[in-house]
């Protein structure tokens, strides 16, 4: 490794924070955290609310995890990651029942379903136990930010076809329900989520044509 | 230092399980009374919105002083325990002990010169527990209004059963049958009522692919609200 000091964002930390976005999504690239992105995308407002959550837990986690990365114990470190992020899912919320009752109250559920994100485990085990600081804090937001991405994409159609809402606000106007439309109630079923994650990557796919495997 | 020694891997153990206990503890400590005046801020307006007044948690806390003017914690046989706060009954804990121990929280509330009776709430809907007030005009007939609220109903589904078009078809609606027995109020998918004019029927519209937390709404209006009729009973014979 050369002894130059790297700029804070040079390509290749640069790459960490963007390639997460779209060459490696956790959620359609490496098909990991499907399970939340499933119980959390029927609306939008719990979805972005679930986004911010796990940017910082991702990001704080794997700042932690970096630092702690020469003292860890090889054979217990995976208890050590869930340790972590367990104490960080715990810290948020306390304090959005404290500073941010009515979020903390429609997320209830979620917020303890960050700890078992297996995306957030696999940036520590994968990244942040073999990275320095910055680094591991530029690709715990990129990851969070493209699993974040995938929940809105998701939840925006899921809202908008399922209740004709986007932020529980009607968006669909009169009209349309006089000519006959209804509203599609099996797209605030949980198979819906994975049939949306199934276009989109295909659609991802059909643009990105390095993603398609070779025979 | 050789960091995977036994040694090594019981002191880390311990000092990483000591800061974390500590931290967590320590936040925890300091953020309480923020979180409990919040749950009771939250309670104070569930009971006004039940009553017709939608106030912001911060405001509850006055208009549940100008408008809530008895709290009474009754026995099983109607009669009133003094030694009780009603307000700090958890409910949570009330409803798991016999009914003849159990005491009973009953809020009356005064609003423009009408009395009305509100009754807490607690069930089980699909996935975790429900709750909620019913208040009833003087009459101890005809609803008032209602709030729920739940700890993980679905979203879009059993949660909607927060939601105002949900709340507002239980308006007028009446607890006792054409005789004048207690029944409850049912959520049905059969009424044949659905834009719920039938105000007599004792059956409101359900909401579609929620009627596990639909039954558990209906359920727990009948369990909570029979144990007030001995305390009606009283007041309608005074």
């Amino acid at each position: 490794m050369s002894k130059d000091i790297e700029p804070l964002f040079s390509k290749k930390n640069r790459a960490l924070l963007t390639d997460p976005l779209d060459d490696d999504n956790p959620i359609t690239v490496q098909v990991l955290g499907i399970c939340s992105a499933l119980a959390i995308t029927v609306k939008l407002e719990p979805a972005v609310v679930m986004t911010v959550s796990v940017i910082f837990v991702m990001a704080a986690g794997n700042v932690i995890v970096s630092i702690l990365r020469n003292v860890i114990p090889t054979r217990i470190r995976i208890i050590v990651q869930l340790l972590v992020v367990a104490t960080l899912v715990a810290l948020v919320d306390q304090f959005l029942k404290a500073y941010a009752y009515d979020v903390s109250k429609q997320l209830a559920i979620f917020i303890g379903l960050i700890i078992t994100n297996c995306i957030i485990m696999g940036r520590f085990e994968a990244f942040a136990l073999g990275n320095g600081v910055w680094k591991s804090f530029l690709d715990g937001v990129g990851n969070a930010a493209g699993y974040g991405w995938i929940l809105i994409v998701v939840a925006f159609i899921r809202e908008l076809f399922g209740a004709g809402e986007l932020w529980g606000i009607p968006v669909i106007p009169q009209f349309i329900y006089d000519l006959g439309y209804q509203d599609n109630g099996l797209m605030l079923l949980s198979p819906m989520a994975l049939i949306v994650v199934g276009l989109y990557i295909w659609i991802q796919r059909y643009y990105n044509r390095k993603l398609i495997e070779k025979d | 230092m050789n960091r995977d020694s036994n040694k090594h891997t019981y002191i880390f153990a311990v000092l990483m399980v000591l800061s974390v206990a500590f931290v967590l503890s320590f936040t925890s400590e300091s953020l309480k009374d923020l979180q409990n005046a919040n749950v009771k801020k939250e309670k104070m307006q569930n009971i006004l919105s039940s009553v017709g007044i939608n106030v912001s948690r911060d405001e509850s806390e006055d208009l549940y002083m100008d408008y809530i003017s008895e709290e009474l914690s009754l026995k099983s046989d109607g009669t009133i325990d003094d030694d009780i706060e009603a307000f700090d009954i958890n409910l949570a804990l009330e409803v798991k002990k016999d009914s003849d121990t159990q005491r009973f929280p009953l809020y009356i509330a005064n609003v423009e010169n009408e009395k009305f009776y509100v009754i807490p709430l607690r069930g089980a809907g699909l996935w975790a527990e429900i709750w909620g007030y019913i208040a009833l005009k003087e009459d101890i007939n005809t609803i008032k209004g209602v709030s729920f609220d739940h700890k993980s109903e679905t979203a879009g589904l059993g949660a909607e059963i927060t939601e105002d078009w949900f709340i507002d078809s239980f308006t007028d609606e009446k607890i006792n049958d054409s005789q004048g027995n207690f029944v409850g109020v049912y959520l049905t998918k059969s009424n044949n009522d659905p834009r719920n004019e039938d105000k007599m029927d004792n059956e409101v519209d359900a909401i579609s692919g929620a009627t596990i937390t639909g039954d558990g709404v209906s359920d727990m209006i009948i369990e909570r609200v029979q144990n007030y009729l001995p305390y009606f009973n009283n007041i309608s014979n005074e």
